[in-house]
């Protein structure tokens, strides 16, 4: 299953890899005027790390995303969420009202809704992550280069 | 005019790839090859929900359900075996359940209002409230995401702690697996792979 010999698909995915990222930048940033979102996003940067971790190796895509750090961004996402709620409840607005983040009301919706978005895909692409990580840890050929599997925190 | 018949005939064309699809799925017993047609099955859908609008559903389906499922089910593979056994009787029972169900829904899209139908009940009850307010509430062009993130944002705050939770989820039960594995019974080991 392991491709890392593989000239061809290795400096493809090399050349596909910004490609992927700028998009889930673009559609997580761009999501108030086109289509798309924090979840779009989100899957998108687990695709792109789990491309990088099949031709590459497991570990080269840990080095790239720890595992410590996507179990972490999985509750923060979340955390990101509920406190842009708690936020507008301590500015006197209703919650996830995002309408007193500026002087504008608009703009504090715009404001909000970009924070949101990013919580949206903290969560979705490392809970991805993590469940990649989770499985390509127990299959033998994936994981081929983990000797020792004290360090399968995932 | 002619817009809407090649609509129509894409449509056709990519539900008649989908159903060759499916039955491919439903008739190889090798378990590689069916978990890449439904890679191929995800990225019809994705063209299709392109063909319907839906830009943002599309993408998902295509990182999703052709991308990281199809990924997942291949290191599945790896753990199990690659070939399906051969059931041991014909099921007849689910058929006949399968055929029922599908001809009620078809049944059902009858009774629909035609697709992008202006006066559909579905158009008309908060819809034109959000086509108005929302550029003037949130400056957002995109109404989808004000209506997903600001005026919906319970909704999907909630969608975001039920990813959490089934992700959480999903990682207890593989580290238990993996810490009874590690405990040493070489017949659990054999359990798990042949599950």
């Amino acid at each position: 299953m392991m491709m890392r010999d593989t000239v061809i698909l290795r400096v493809a995915v090399k050349l596909l890899l910004p490609v992927i990222l700028m998009f889930a930048l673009y559609v997580q940033f761009h999501g108030d005027y086109g289509p798309g979102g924090g979840f779009q996003a989100g899957v998108a940067v687990a695709t792109a790390i789990i491309l990088y971790g099949l031709i590459f190796g497991l570990r080269a895509a840990r080095q790239v995303a720890p595992p410590g750090v996507v179990l972490a961004m999985i509750p923060l996402g979340v955390v990101i969420f509920a406190g842009t709620g708690i936020a507008s409840l301590l500015l006197g607005a209703n919650y996830l009202d995002y309408s007193p983040f500026a002087h504008d009301p608009a703009h504090g919706q715009h404001y909000g809704i970009l924070i949101v978005e990013i919580g949206v895909l903290v969560t979705v692409s490392s809970t991805m992550l993590a469940i990649f990580y989770a499985f390509a840890g127990r299959n033998r050929e994936l994981a081929d280069d983990e000797t020792d599997g004290a360090d399968e925190e995932v | 005019m002619t817009q809407i018949a090649s609509e129509v005939i894409i449509n056709t064309v990519l539900l008649l790839l989908m159903v060759a699809v499916v039955i491919g799925i439903v008739r190889l017993r090798n378990l590689f090859a069916v978990v890449m047609l439904g890679g191929i099955y995800s990225f019809l859908m994705a063209t299709l929900l392109v063909v319907l609008d839906a830009v943002d559903v599309a993408m998902t389906e295509a990182a999703v359900g052709a991308g990281i499922s199809t990924v997942l089910m291949l290191s599945v593979l790896g753990l199990t075996q690659t070939r399906e056994a051969v059931p041991a009787h014909r099921p007849i029972v689910p058929l006949i359940v399968a055929v029922l169900v599908g001809a009620a829904l078809v049944h059902g899209t009858g009774t629909l209002p035609d697709f992008g139908d202006p006066n559909a009940p579905s158009q008309l009850h908060v819809a034109p409230d959000y086509i108005e307010r929302a550029p003037r509430e949130t400056g957002a062009p995109n109404i989808v995401t004000a209506v997903l993130a600001s005026y919906r944002g319970y909704d999907t705050l909630g969608e975001t702690t039920v990813i959490f939770t089934g992700g959480i989820g999903v990682l207890v039960l593989l580290a238990g697996g993996r810490r009874r594995r590690a405990a040493g019974s070489g017949g659990e080991d054999s359990g798990v792979s042949s599950t």
